[in-house]
């Protein structure tokens, strides 16, 4: 089935079978690999892209479903020899051992930093109809989606505040 | 996954009349339930029609005083709106309790109620299941295994249903806006939506084959505080192992049923003037636990009487 979208700025046309994930049509038909194959159900975050500036799980979507999407993965992420700031963050804060999460991470984080900007609420959030404030109660809460099993989680929220949190 | 084709239709009436020609077709919506089910063969469908990007993507208020939230509206969109966060907090709450950001973007409302149950014997494929093989026998039962149902069981299936949106619906009367073959549509409590097992559960809803959801419709926010709190194994990104919503003098709970649990005993025994606690041992009176799931009693218990007394719809002496 034919299926087109934008990739990390870039048009993009696979032919495929219905039952592609978003995840394998990045990775074994687009060739990018920058996003992971962790739990591949939708538990770890580590596939974590951004569809439309928004964060999902590709190992749960269907690529046939994103026709017209803007998709962007963490190889889309720097401007050339750029880093974005997230990138950027990570890596001044060590924020990962083995990096297999980071890839998700990064992205979640990305797409979290936008939605509080835009004044969303988390369970922690202790009056939903006040302004957000990003602190590390709120980033815990807000990327519980995302696992790392090296267990650098201090780094995680180091480096997430010197992105867009509050010290 | 099994082979499927997909279609992806442009109006309510094309996707109800796609799904009508294939036998075996089911709708995709975020499909973070239903593709997972499918990669483990639980879900075989033969043909997805996909009503994602139908326009069924809005909130709006009604002419009651209340909203309708569209079926394909996100759960992350529904707990981000102002109007949900000023008048239902407990719905964005129950909401923001569920899943993960990544989840609840693509999540939707209707998709939320349809979700399966995550009784871990109903994803084991070696081990038996009414709802995945009618007939089979349920390994639940016995199992080793305690996030089970405390009331409305049978001998067929003791699953729950896992949905935090859902009860904190319940609790706020939701109506449940329904489209069938031929322009056929109606509305249904959203209590009557989901069905107790008996001896056919794998039939989970009220849902003739064909139709489906279009809106869920919120009536006017009952006066009274709301609340909903959720006990689950971790701190986050979990399912809950018990949860009671209460809105004004209305309560309802989660993972104790193959439904959310309306508590009309705790109800009637709050309008009667029992206290937090008196009413949530009346409702609890007639939970049948069945050993590996005894904690519930007291769980629900202390769990009910704090939302009531958190939001003053019932006083101890």
């Amino acid at each position: 089935m034919k299926t087109s979208f934008t990739l990390n700025g870039q048009a993009a046309s696979l032919d495929l079978d219905p039952r592609t994930t978003l995840l394998d049509a990045l990775r074994e038909n687009l060739g990018l690999k920058g996003s992971k194959k962790g739990c591949d159900h939708g538990q770890c975050g580590a596939c974590t892209v951004l569809v439309n500036g928004q964060r999902i799980n590709a190992c749960l979507s269907l690529a046939v479903t994103h026709e017209g999407d803007e998709i962007t993965t963490i190889e889309g992420l720097a401007q050339g020899e750029a880093l974005h700031p997230v990138q950027a963050a990570f890596l001044e804060q060590d924020a990962f051992q083995c990096g297999y999460c980071t890839p998700g991470q990064i992205c979640s984080t990305v797409g979290m930093l936008k939605e509080a900007a835009d004044g969303w609420a988390s369970l922690v959030t202790e009056d939903l109809t006040a302004d957000t404030v990003l602190t590390d109660a709120e980033i815990r809460e807000r990327m519980s989606g995302n696992l790392c099993r090296c267990s650098a989680y201090p780094q995680i929220l180091a480096a997430i505040r010197s992105a867009g949190g509050v010290a | 996954m099994k082979p499927f084709t997909y279609e992806r239709p442009a109006d309510v009436t094309e996707a109800l009349a796609m799904a009508a020609a294939v036998p075996g077709a089911r709708f995709l919506a975020g499909g973070t339930n239903l593709v997972d089910l499918m990669k483990l063969q639980i879900e075989q469908p033969t043909h997805l029609v996909d009503v994602s990007r139908l326009p069924l993507g809005q909130i709006e208020e009604t002419a009651e005083g209340g909203l309708r939230l569209g079926a394909t509206t996100s759960n992350s969109q529904v707990a981000a709106d102002a109007k949900v966060r000023a008048r239902y907090p407990a719905l964005a709450q129950a909401i923001l309790s569920g899943a993960s950001g990544q989840l609840r973007n693509k999540a939707t409302t209707a998709g939320n109620l349809l979700q399966r149950t995550r009784c871990a014997y109903f994803y084991d494929t070696t081990k038996p299941c009414n709802k995945r093989q009618p007939g089979a026998g349920c390994a639940a039962i016995g199992g080793i295994y305690a996030n089970t149902a405390i009331f409305g069981a049978s001998q067929a299936c003791i699953a729950t249903h896992p949905s935090d949106m859902a009860v904190a619906m319940s609790a706020l009367d939701a109506q449940v806006e329904i489209a069938g073959p031929g322009g056929r549509a109606r509305a249904i409590a959203l209590e009557d939506l989901h069905r107790l097992p008996g001896e056919t559960p794998h039939i989970e809803t009220t849902l003739e084959p064909g139709e489906m959801i279009t809106a869920v419709v919120l009536p006017p926010p009952p006066p009274g505080g709301q609340i909903y709190r959720k006990a689950r194994e971790r701190a986050s990104y979990a399912f809950a192992i018990g949860s009671v919503a209460v809105a004004g003098g209305k309560v309802a709970l989660g993972a104790v049923a193959h439904k959310p649990w309306r508590a009309r005993v705790a109800e009637q025994a709050l309008a009667g003037g029992a206290g937090p606690a008196e009413a949530m041992a009346a409702e609890l009176a007639s939970a049948q636990p069945d050993g590996h799931n005894d904690f519930k009693l007291k769980l629900m218990a202390r769990l009910g009487a704090a939302c009531l007394t958190t939001t003053g719809a019932g006083s101890d002496q």
